[in-house]
């Protein structure tokens, strides 16, 4: 009766942890960078080198430079145009903002410095895990460490303050800042392009959209997120999200197992490296972080679709952090943790604890 | 009464778990602004033993009774 009941209430949720999952095996398939068919860290990184806020290259034999990280995701456009047309649909795109705007800019920077330090967002950790890559177990890890601490903040009073009901104009701006951006991506030649791996692989662009539209549509209807689910868990005993995180592991897990691409091991995975101290504590900062603001890096962008412009900062907090992290060298790459990254870090943990300790606020 | 206006998740459940566990009320009212906070706090409620009405106030905002 129970386990009914749980169904009933959670098949959404379910629904669209199958469809994500299923979309980064099918995206991989046609092009998508190994492992990292739906990354928001990654993508978010790609689209800061088209806008030329890094420059991550490489050297071809014929000593031409090649850009790797620069790509205008259609993956990210698409998820928010999804959530923005299901927002409409469903009488849910009801713009807010204000609550500590420069505040969670600055945690979309940290969240994404930490992301880029273990090679991934909370979703691409789950896909990693779904490839059979052991590495992203030990971001789990450090994932759920992250977490617990923010827990312990937000019962202890963190709060980043209400938000308030803002126009319909300042909801659509970013969404159309995206679409336009992408647009010129498409059609022009003014954003930068990758001409070496990993930005330049990509499912083709028509596909990867369509997908993201579907995926950012359901998102938003169910609510998906990846840090929901285990804060939920232990702060409510409510299981709903989690279960969505679960769907999406099985999803991948079974499509790669079908296509033959599930490889168990630390060694030679797609994109990641096998430094647990610094997979463990990449996490650990994209936990605690996104605890802060309220939801993972993929939920940032459907609430930034539905007119949440808290959550649009957020997003252009986190593609300032892809640039940062390359021009400053503190992403890591498969090789291991970037020159700065352990500097990154510590400066990130401090961060974190400063904006969880000054942002308590007592009950009147 | 409490206001959970413009709070971002979890934070409006959290008051309501909060409220109850330190005062066990018998009636809690609680004010919200968007749809998924709705959801939330009447699951929570349901579970804690609590009957849930909602009252669709104007301006895109919710009043809920929790009820034992």
């Amino acid at each position: 009766m129970k386990k009914e009941n749980f169904f009933k209430r959670h098949w959404l949720v379910m629904l669209c942890g199958l469809l994500v999952g299923g979309a980064a095996v099918v995206l991989t398939k046609f092009g998508n960078p190994g492992n990292m068919g739906f990354c928001i860290a990654c993508f978010l990184r790609d689209i800061a080198g088209a806008l030329g806020l890094q420059g991550a290259s490489t050297t071809n034999d014929a000593g031409e430079t090649l850009r790797t990280l620069s790509n205008f995701r259609p993956e990210i456009v698409g998820l928010i145009v999804g959530a923005c047309i299901m927002a409409f649909v469903g009488k849910e795109f009801k713009p807010k903002g204000g609550s500590s705007p420069f505040t969670r800019f600055l945690l979309g920077i940290v969240v994404m410095v930490g992301a880029l330090v273990f090679l991934g967002c909370p979703l691409r950790m789950v896909i990693r895990i779904g490839g059979g890559d052991l590495n992203a177990i030990i971001g789990l890890v450090g994932f759920i460490a992250g977490i617990l601490v923010g827990i312990l903040f937000l019962k202890g009073g963190f709060s980043l303050g209400r938000a308030y009901k803002q126009s319909k104009a300042e909801g659509l701006v970013f969404p159309i800042v995206m679409v336009a951006l992408f647009v010129l991506s498409v059609a022009g030649s003014v954003l930068y392009v990758s001409g070496a791996a990993p930005g330049n692989k990509a499912a083709p662009w028509i596909l990867a959209l369509i997908v993201a539209l579907v995926v950012g549509a359901l998102a938003q209807r169910s609510r998906l997120c990846m840090v929901g689910g285990l804060r939920d868990s232990v702060m409510f005993k409510e299981f709903g999200l989690l279960a969505g995180f679960g769907c999406v592991l099985l999803a991948v897990l079974v499509g790669n197992a079908i296509l033959g691409n599930l490889k168990w091991g630390f060694e030679g995975q797609p994109v990641a490296h096998t430094e647990w101290l610094w997979n463990f504590l990449g996490m650990a900062i994209v936990g605690w972080g996104s605890c802060l603001l309220g939801g993972c890096p993929l939920r940032q962008l459907i609430l930034a679709g539905e007119g949440n412009t808290d959550s649009a900062i957020t997003v252009f907090g986190m593609i300032v952090g892809g640039g940062l992290a390359h021009t400053l060298k503190t992403a890591s790459s498969g090789a291991g943790h970037g020159a700065n990254g352990p500097a990154a870090v510590i400066i990130c943990f401090v961060l974190l604890a400063a904006i969880s300790v000054f942002n308590i606020r007592k009950e009147k | 009464m409490i206001d959970a206006r413009g709070l971002a998740c979890p934070l409006p459940v959290l008051k309501v778990q909060q409220e109850v566990k330190k005062n066990a009320p018998n009636t809690l009212e609680v004010l919200v602004d968007n749809n998924a906070a709705v959801q939330n706090v009447t699951r929570f409620a349901n579970n804690a033993g609590y009957k849930v009405s909602v009252k669709e106030l104007e301006d895109e905002e919710f009043s809920l009774t929790l009820t034992k």
